[in-house]
């Protein structure tokens, strides 16, 4: 259905002013027949050609934004089935709900509260979903106050009864939440809604069939900000449902090209927690759960962390100097590159020689030891700045550091340039427990 | 619009491995297990059929395990004296499909436990559970070469799963299984070239032996590099589907063997506050490990923490459940 390159080209400007960022009018449109760039940064097309290109030249998956200014969550627009083809755009977006009929200042504060420290990263959770659980408009307008008083996090309004959703969004349009839901019965008044405040609405159908025809209707009615729930809430037909919608939208069926939205549904949390990670695994867009514990979101955010990561980048730890156990001035120094997985064999036999160390990690851009070192970024003048930067002689007493076995020949010319003596170290990381009994223990 | 739905067509599938023997095969196993067979990517019956669960193993070691955190071990304390006693908790009271032996103690750096009790202790708990086992050695490669064979034969015609045959290290661990009918961990390092050379290498040896391979295309712990492990699967088992036979062996995980040694699943909560209670928090990183892999198409997956079991066994209940259209 998509248009090539060239059938593109023939309604472009022609004019080559590289305003869009390409060197030629030709080199734009082949961006805009992968799907790469929209036609808008293209600032002298006529609306002819936009008129006639817009359909065939957007992305499969329409780009849905929630929210404003630096919080702007941005859903869809995704091009893959799986991630190893290209990097999956945009991580799921995690909301907790929140009902109008509890204490909602408290669980705001817990929600405010989710953000965690791993790994050099922050995770955190993004969104507020408000439920209109008690089914009052006035009830759902003051849960909203407090929502809007209480966190700059990004909402979702869960209502199906319209006079509950346009109370509610009396306090918070401006902050352009999601709303949830258009369904058979309402969608007429709830897609006027979303069209008045200029909110995304999530179109709920029962089941995906019924989602699709329901996405019609509203998109006749002049809508395209949309998300969409089937329904479905057992695990399986959820992930089922999913993989269809992406399947689908990526062949440009119209009515499924729009991100998507799983709610679970297990109480217990610990369940819960493993029906929320099958939907991030299988590309839900926007994840709504109740599990507010910390120990329950570090891993599921932990996961959302490694899944989005590209993975054409090689993943890449904080370069400098990392402490292994209670390690003090006489403690052994490693070092290795940043490369993670490089990094993580090496901590994990470092850690289990029971012997408190350092391990410095070169930034080799993320390369491993002989890539790197073929590359001129793990050589004796970089290991010798890294060794500088985190001013490795004010921690110990020693200036003795232990490189890979792969990369011995740097021994000499490290040791000039650093004035450290070198110790060649074992060339793979599971020699590294024999190698540090022999000389550290 | 009414919704056609989109059934991909695949020329493959993923090979049936069985585990253990009965009395009539010619072990002493109450049952077999199978792994393997399915002719759609996970968990999508609507395209095509998954015959076979995925199967949770439970992982029990020949000597107290000193570097488990106290919160784990605090399940096993009664047993971990006695490893017979150790697999049937594991099967009776936590769940578990299989039990994996793990010979840690044969480590020359530990106890350097001679071959003949290694396979003294595995005839122990081949009595004292009736389930299929898997079997590690201690993970050096120069002294597991010298129990494999001597284990195996103490295990002959259980069809037990033995681990671990790799590249430049398979023909000891293959040669075990031959001799007595075994079925063999294949590993490679996150590799799928390698995977393949592997089992081409194994098949070399004996072209049965194919279809008793399970493949561990070495996995790590969620936040240490899942994601590679997660496409790497992801990968073979579409390679499989596409019918590349050579890669459409079931694929196994020591989840455990990973997880544990990890900051966020033995750091207690004083240490690290914002990470929340660490007795919740250290089965939940096991259990977020193994729903990843599963999503990736992991068949076989060795665990520790019996909470983490149950979540992962239900887990899997849950997307065992038909979503035919």
């Amino acid at each position: 259905m998509g248009l090539t390159g060239l059938e593109i080209f023939k309604h472009l400007p022609k004019t080559n002013c590289k305003e869009c960022g390409f060197p030629t009018c030709l080199a734009f449109a082949m961006a805009l027949a992968n799907a790469k760039i929209s036609l808008d940064a293209c600032p002298y097309v006529s609306d002819e050609a936009k008129e006639a290109l817009s359909s065939a030249a957007a992305p499969p998956i329409r780009l849905v934004k929630v929210g404003t200014g630096d919080k702007v969550i941005e859903m869809g627009d995704e091009t893959e089935i799986f991630r190893h083809d290209k990097r999956f755009n945009h991580p799921t977006a995690v909301a907790i709900r929140v009902k109008d009929d509890e204490d909602v200042g408290a669980k705001v504060d817990t929600i405010n509260n989710l953000v965690f420290e791993r790994v050099g990263q922050q995770y955190e959770v993004e969104m507020v979903a408000l439920v209109n659980a008690s089914g009052d408009a006035g009830k759902f307008k003051a849960a909203a106050e407090t929502v809007a008083s209480k966190t700059d996090k990004n909402v979702l309004l869960m209502a199906e009864d319209t006079a509950a959703m346009e109370a509610a969004l009396g306090v918070l349009a401006e902050r352009k939440p999601l709303l949830y839901a258009a369904t058979k019965d309402n969608f007429e008044k709830m897609t006027e809604l979303a069209k008045e405040k200029g909110c995304a609405l999530v179109v709920k159908g029962d089941n995906l069939s019924d989602a699709a025809e329901l996405v019609d209707k509203v998109v006749a009615l002049g809508h395209k900000e949309l998300v969409i729930d089937t329904g479905s809430r057992e695990t399986s037909k959820v992930l089922a449902d999913m993989t269809q919608i992406r399947r689908q939208a990526l062949k440009k069926v119209r009515s499924l090209g729009y991100p998507t939205i799983a709610l679970t549904t297990e109480e217990d949390p610990r369940e819960e927690l493993m029906q929320a990670g099958v939907y991030m695994s299988k590309y839900t867009g926007v994840l709504v759960m109740n599990n507010d514990k910390k120990e329950h979101l570090l891993p599921l955010l932990s996961w959302r962390s490694n899944l989005f990561t590209d993975p054409q980048k090689p993943a890449q730890v904080e370069p400098g100097m990392h402490v292994i156990g209670e390690a003090t001035e006489t403690s052994p120094v490693y070092c290795t590159t940043n490369f993670s997985l490089t990094f993580y064999l090496v901590e994990g036999e470092v850690s289990s020689t029971r012997i408190p160390s350092y391990i410095i990690s070169v930034d080799t851009g993320g390369l491993s030891v002989l890539t790197s070192y073929a590359d001129n970024r793990f050589i004796a003048e970089t290991i010798t700045k890294a060794l500088k930067d985190c001013d490795a002689e004010s921690k110990v007493n020693h200036k003795k550091i232990v490189i890979p076995g792969a990369v011995a020949v740097l021994k000499g010319k490290l040791e000039e340039e650093s004035g450290w003596e070198v110790i060649v170290g074992p060339r793979e990381a599971a020699g590294i427990g024999k190698f540090a009994k022999t000389n550290f223990a | 619009m009414a919704v056609d739905i989109l059934k991909e067509k695949y020329r493959g599938q993923v090979r049936e491995v069985v585990l253990g023997a009965t009395k009539d095969e010619g072990g002493t196993r109450s049952h077999t297990i199978k792994v393997g067979g399915e002719k759609a990517l996970p968990f999508l019956h609507f395209e095509g059929e998954i015959p076979n669960r995925p199967v949770v193993a439970m992982e029990i070691w020949d000597m107290v395990p000193d570097e488990w955190p106290e919160s784990l071990k605090e399940y096993f304390k009664d047993v971990y004296n006695d490893p017979g006693a150790w697999a049937k908790k594991c099967v009776d009271e936590y769940g578990a499909d299989m039990v994996a032996v793990r010979f840690k103690s044969a480590d020359p750096d530990l106890n350097d436990t001679s071959a003949d009790e290694c396979a003294a202790t595995l005839k122990k708990v081949l009595e004292a559970v009736s389930v299929p086992l898997i079997v590690y050695g201690c993970g050096k490669a120069e002294k597991d070469n010298t129990i494999m064979g001597p284990i195996g034969e103490a295990g002959a015609g259980e069809n037990l799963l033995l681990g671990v045959a790799e590249q430049e290290n398979y023909k000891s661990v293959a040669s075990a299984a031959m001799a007595n009918k075994h079925s063999v961990i294949a590993q490679s390092p996150i590799d799928i070239n390698i995977a393949k050379q592997l089992n081409i290498l194994i098949a070399e040896m004996s072209t049965p032996l194919l279809d008793r391979i399970v493949i561990d295309p070495t996995i790590a712990a969620l936040g240490y590099g899942i994601e590679y492990c997660y496409s790497i699967m992801e990968r073979a088992r579409f390679g499989a589907l596409q019918g590349d036979k050579m890669l459409a062996m079931p694929m196994i995980g020591n989840i455990c063997h990973e997880v544990w040694s990890k900051k966020e699943a033995y750091l207690p909560a004083d240490e690290e506050p914002g990470w929340g209670d660490q007795a919740e928090r250290s089965p939940a990183w096991e259990a977020v490990t193994a729903m990843a892999l599963l999503q990736g198409g992991i068949n076989l997956l060795i665990m520790r923490h019996p909470e983490a079991v149950k979540m992962v066994k239900n887990n899997i209940d849950d997307l065992m459940k038909d979503n035919s259209y």
